[in-house]
């Protein structure tokens, strides 16, 4: 009911012109708490990222990132309802509203950005293209693979940034573009094709997932595009867009000073002016945000850090952190300060 | 090809019966009538003998039906793996077989996904005797599928609230097309009611226009448009659940082949019936409620159970917007890692549950149009 | 729908008790209603579509595509083509597919069809049993099943040569192809005119024979003009005879023509499905001939497959053309149904164009706008051959 009233109030606002949306300044915060739950846009069969354990939760790195918000706006992670779904429907599902956000192992584009009416608020993961071959092919390298037939799901960047490598270096290929992922896994582990390509990590994962036959597979060395991956959010809800953007900093910061779901009620008697401002116990900043003061304190309470989230949820894959580490670690992962 | 056409038998004319000829005599008419007629019993019955040899050979004899778990509890598919290629590995259905047909509704309360099987069944049953044939056929309907509702969505009488998106299998499968036809039947009487009328032009052109869209557009298209437009289409903040807006896709597919089976119907009756009524003054809805619609609508039955079989079939592509219908659960059970390499028996076991309903639904329809026939014939 | 006492009254009464009035106003009702109902829709769209600054319009269709497609019937290099490009391919695509698919259909389903009409007993109940599995299981299913079944064939460098030259694997069948030169095409037009000459000189032949009750002998012209002919040609070129045979490479066969293991399922799975009905319609069709012609025919000293070619199978087709049109229609349709094996046909190749540009709304569009052009231009060829057939009717 309260959805129903919340969409007539939409319609009647839309209808009349008049745009403006009181309270928070954000339509989609307030929305949000109205319906006291947050919506959120995941893959939903993506192991590491985001797919339902034996209990039906939904589990992964984008799962917690989802809770992590819910947990800053509503002061509770359990709030969080994820909606699954496809890679086509996923841009749609966002623009109309279905979803607050997409967290949804979604690569960050100027195109994306540029057509879609989206923006990208965070990137929890940087990744990158890459090749998984089976060792009897004996291949080392990706420049290997001139006239390969290449298992590639349609509609992602991967797909793209394959016809681009293989351009460049002047090889050919044929590709074998199966949308449903289970097929095109198959297809590949029957010999359809002579690699599998998608994300580095995703291959990680699925080699990682044929237990003792994970030997028979070779991740190629070669990483032929950049992915980062994070947060996409509608453009035009400013407020929105930064809560998303600052709650994934402020796992960032969490883990830089090493704060974890354990000892964050510690963190409360800190003294240094950072976490202070982190905890809500200086500077307003959740006030600035539109939301409670004790936000970054409720997500890390309830999620955890960064890395918390990263061991819990890719390391069990075998995937290394490496450009993940955290900048200071020599990784790519920095927050700004919190000032 | 030859072979084939030199025994074409006239038409008409009756099967010899086994027992009126005597088994040799049969065989000699039926298996042996001509050289040719021998040559095909014998390469026929090779190749058939073969293969039944072949197929007990994988699927009973050679096959594993279970698989020992590990100490923590995991399955060890090493048995199947031995056996592939020579013997069917069922322990997939065995350790699946719920989920294929439940999907992930939860475990513990799929009892109440059984039972609505049942009353999918059950109603099937009684709308095919035709002694149920009446208006009250209609709250029967409305009835059982108000339990149906009751019983998966839960929340009340001390049923755990189950959320539609948790909904999957058979079930799914049954809700989708039984809906699909409740609610797409009046649409489809309505539609057909407009196609034929005489005095609307702009609501007959409305309604060819509708009935030829649909129909000239495959399905996957509109449930596409259900998954990924249809969003568009309502205001912000107004979004109607994904297996509702498949659903709906459904009804609107549905409404326009049955409406022209309908009109079919509406046809084949004699313009007198059409005429009396008129001649006794009924208005226009007393003419087709009480005297066109009674007649025309029993002789598309047959009809309508062949388009509903259609439909039960063509909910298997919500697969490809991500529902979960007996399809899908059947696939997803096979993305578990070790299950991979099985998909043969999985999908053998979900073309046979098709295959079951299907094919009893037609041998029916098949029956009932020979009854109506003869009564027709008088 | 107006009851016999008001027909006499001509002019048009603005009172609730006039049909015509009525008539009038429901028909403004209804469609005010539905107008209604679509303005709402255009309207919301167009305000979602504004406020979340999705781009609109046909403008992506000149962008360069990038998008790999596996199979294209034109030249395609994703690199450089545009999407209207890959648009096009699709539609061939889908086109080519359900060309042969149409015409294997119409071949097994008239093949199971007569044969389970035969006295073979054997035969004739398998052919119903084929028919009942086949059309009883979702054609979704079908695809699936049968595209594991080629995805357990051999992979490429164990592919089976079943003749020399061809080759099966799960990547599909490679079959040698004929290096095409000039000269082959210098004889096969004179080939084709060659059977045009042949058409006309039997259409004589024959006209001569109704009059005169002798025939003209054709074989002569035939030999020559289908056969002598061409080889002349042919030989008068030098006799070029070059095979492109496929070799095995380390990841592919170079040369040569190919089948892929999806269009293979593809076809495998629509051909079965639609043959299944395509032989209950011909079934029907032909035991819809009233017995007296068999047997008129039979009187008349004709054979039976004679009699079935000349007699029966005509009169039948005018039963059989009308189903047959919606099982094309269906095969045109359920082509669709690829997008879940990956065979590139229309709705997976607009499915990912949608996809890469986050135009749902064309994209859907374009689907619908295709899709409606075959089954009208099928509708159309099909509504003119009946009424062609119907003519013979006397």
């Amino acid at each position: 009911m309260n959805r129903l009233f919340a969409g007539a109030l939409a319609a009647g606002a839309l209808l009349t012109a008049t745009a403006a949306f009181a309270q928070s300044g954000s339509a989609t915060i307030d929305a949000i708490v109205k319906r006291g739950e947050l919506n959120c846009g995941v893959a939903g069969n993506s192991p590491m990222f985001s797919l339902p354990d034996s209990q039906g939760v939904m589990r992964g790195l984008d799962a917690d990132s989802c809770r992590a918000i819910a947990a800053a706006i509503l002061g509770d992670a359990k709030k969080t309802k994820f909606i699954p779904t496809t890679a086509q429907n996923r841009f749609t599902a966002l623009q109309s509203g279905e979803v607050d956000l997409l967290y949804r192992s979604t690569t960050w584009t100027l195109g994306r950005e540029g057509n879609l009416g989206a923006m990208f608020a965070s990137v929890n993961f940087y990744d990158g293209t890459g090749f998984l071959v089976k060792a009897s092919l004996k291949v080392k390298s990706a420049k290997e693979l001139d006239g390969a037939t290449v298992c590639v799901a349609p509609g992602t960047s991967t797909e793209l940034a394959v016809a681009d490598y293989f351009r460049v270096h002047k090889m050919k290929f044929t590709p074998v573009l199966i949308q449903d992922l289970s097929e095109l896994q198959n297809a590949y582990l029957s010999g359809r094709c002579d690699t599998y390509s998608t994300d580095s990590s995703g291959l990680a994962g699925f080699r990682f997932q044929q237990g003792p036959k994970a030997v028979e597979h070779i991740l190629l060395p070669d990483i032929i595009s950049k992915e980062p991956l994070g947060a996409m959010v509608r453009k035009g809800d400013d407020k929105f867009f930064d809560i998303v953007r600052w709650t994934y900093f402020a796992t960032l910061i969490a883990e830089e000073y090493g704060i974890t779901q354990a000892n964050v009620d510690e963190a409360l008697k800190s003294t240094v002016p950072e976490i202070r401002r982190l905890m809500g116990l200086e500077g307003d900043m959740g006030k600035a945000l539109g939301v409670d003061n004790k936000w970054a304190y409720n997500a890390i309470k309830q999620t955890g850090n960064f890395g918390e989230g990263w061991d819990r949820n890719v390391t069990p894959y075998g995937v290394p952190r490496g450009i993940n580490n955290l900048w200071n670690n020599g990784g790519l992962q920095y927050a700004p300060p919190m000032r | 090809m030859s072979a084939t056409v030199n025994h074409i038998p006239m038409p008409a004319r009756a099967e010899p019966k086994l027992l009126s000829l005597g088994p040799l005599e049969w065989a000699r008419t039926n298996l042996f009538g001509s050289i040719w007629s021998s040559l095909v019993t014998l390469a026929l019955g090779y190749f058939m003998l073969k293969f039944a040899v072949g197929f007990i050979d994988w699927a009973l004899i050679k096959s594993v039906w279970t698989v020992q778990s590990d100490a923590a509890g995991k399955l060890d598919p090493t048995a199947c793996r031995i056996v592939k290629g020579e013997g069917a590995c069922w322990a997939v259905i065995w350790d699946k077989y719920r989920f294929i047909l439940f999907g992930r509704y939860p475990y513990d309360e799929q009892w109440r996904g059984a039972i609505v099987i049942a009353l999918f069944l059950a109603l099937f049953v009684v709308s095919a005797m035709r002694r149920f044939w009446r208006k009250e056929l209609a709250y029967i309907w409305i009835a059982t599928l108000t339990t149906i509702g009751v019983l998966m969505w839960g929340g009340v009488f001390g049923l755990v609230y189950v959320p539609q998106d948790l909904w999957g299998g058979l079930p799914i499968t049954l809700i989708l097309s039984t809906f699909g036809l409740a609610f797409a039947f009046p649409l489809a009487v309505l539609v057909a009611l407009g196609r034929r009328s005489t005095t609307l032009p702009a609501v007959k052109f409305i309604c060819v226009v509708y009935i030829e869209l649909i129909r000239g557009v495959p399905l996957i298209s509109l449930l596409f448009m259900a998954s990924v437009m249809f969003p568009l289409f309502m205001p912000v903040g107004l979004n109607p659940d994904k297996l509702l807006r498949a659903q709906v896709a459904i009804i609107l597919f549905a409404a326009a082949y049955l409406a022209e089976v309908v009109r079919g119907g509406l046809q084949s009756l004699p313009k007198g019936q059409y005429e009396a009524a008129d001649a006794l003054g009924l208005t226009y809805w007393q003419k087709m409620g009480q005297i066109i619609l009674p007649q025309a609508l029993r002789t598309v039955i047959p009809p309508l159970v062949n388009t509903f079989i259609g439909f039960f079939k063509d909910t298997s592509l919500v697969l490809i917007i991500g529902i979960f219908d007996l399809l899908t659960s059947g696939k997803v059970a096979l993305a578990e890692p070790i299950w991979q390499a099985y998909s043969t028996e999985v999908y053998l076991m979900l073309a046979l549950i098709y295959f079951c309903f299907c094919f009893a639904m037609a041998r029916y329809s098949r029956g009932l149009e020979r009854e109506l026939g003869r009564s027709v014939r008088r | 729908m107006s009851s016999p006492r008001d027909a006499p009254r001509k002019g048009m009464q603005l009172s609730w008790a006039d049909p015509k009035f009525r008539a009038i106003i429901w028909q403004i009702v209804i469609l005010g209603i539905i107008g209604g109902t679509i303005w709402y829709l255009v309207a919301n769209t167009s305000a979602n579509l504004a406020q979340r600054r999705i781009a609109t319009g046909f403008e992506f269709m000149g962008r360069t595509a990038g998008i790999p497609i596996g199979e294209h019937l034109i030249a395609y290099d994703p690199s450089i083509n545009t999407y209207g490009r890959a648009f096009v391919i699709g539609i061939l695509n889908t086109l080519q597919v359900t060309i042969i698919g149409v015409v294997l259909v119409t071949l097994l389903g008239t093949f199971v069809g007569i044969a389970s009409l035969s006295g073979n007993w054997l035969l004739s109940r398998l052919c119903r049993t084929y028919v009942e599995i086949m059309r009883d299981i979702p054609l979704l299913l079908h695809l699936l099943f049968w595209y594991t079944m080629v995805l357990g064939l051999p992979i490429l460098r164990e592919a089976i040569e079943v003749l020399p030259g061809v080759h099966i694997s799960n990547n599909g069948v490679k079959v040698p192809l004929l290096d095409w030169q000039p000269a082959h095409s210098w004889a096969s037009l004179a080939f084709i005119v060659g059977l045009v000459l042949v058409g006309i000189a039997r259409r004589r032949a024959t006209r001569i024979q109704n009059a005169t009750g002798d025939r003209p002998k054709v074989w002569p012209l035939a030999i020559a003009a289908l056969i002598l002919v061409p080889a002349i040609i042919w030989l008068g070129f030098g006799a070029p005879f070059h095979m492109d045979i496929p070799v095995k490479g380390r990841f592919r066969f170079e040369g040569g023509g190919a089948v892929s293991g999806e269009m293979i399922a593809l076809l495998i799975g629509l051909v079965l499905y639609h043959s299944a009905y395509a032989a209950e319609i011909v079934r029907s069709g032909i035991t819809s001939v009233v017995s007296g012609q068999w047997e008129a025919a039979g009187a008349l000293g004709l054979h039976r497959p004679t009699v079935l070619r000349k007699i029966v199978l005509p009169q039948a087709l005018r039963v059989i053309i009308p189903p047959m049109t919606s099982t094309y229609l269906g095969v045109a349709k359920n082509s669709s149904l690829a997008v879940a094996i990956g065979y590139p046909d229309l709705v997976a190749i607009v499915n990912t164009m949608l996809n890469q540009t986050g135009q749902a709304i064309e994209g859907i569009a374009l689907i619908m706008g295709v899709y409606l052009t075959i089954s009208l231009t099928i509708s159309l060829f099909m509504n003119w051959y009946n009424a062609r057939m119907a003519l013979v009717e006397r």
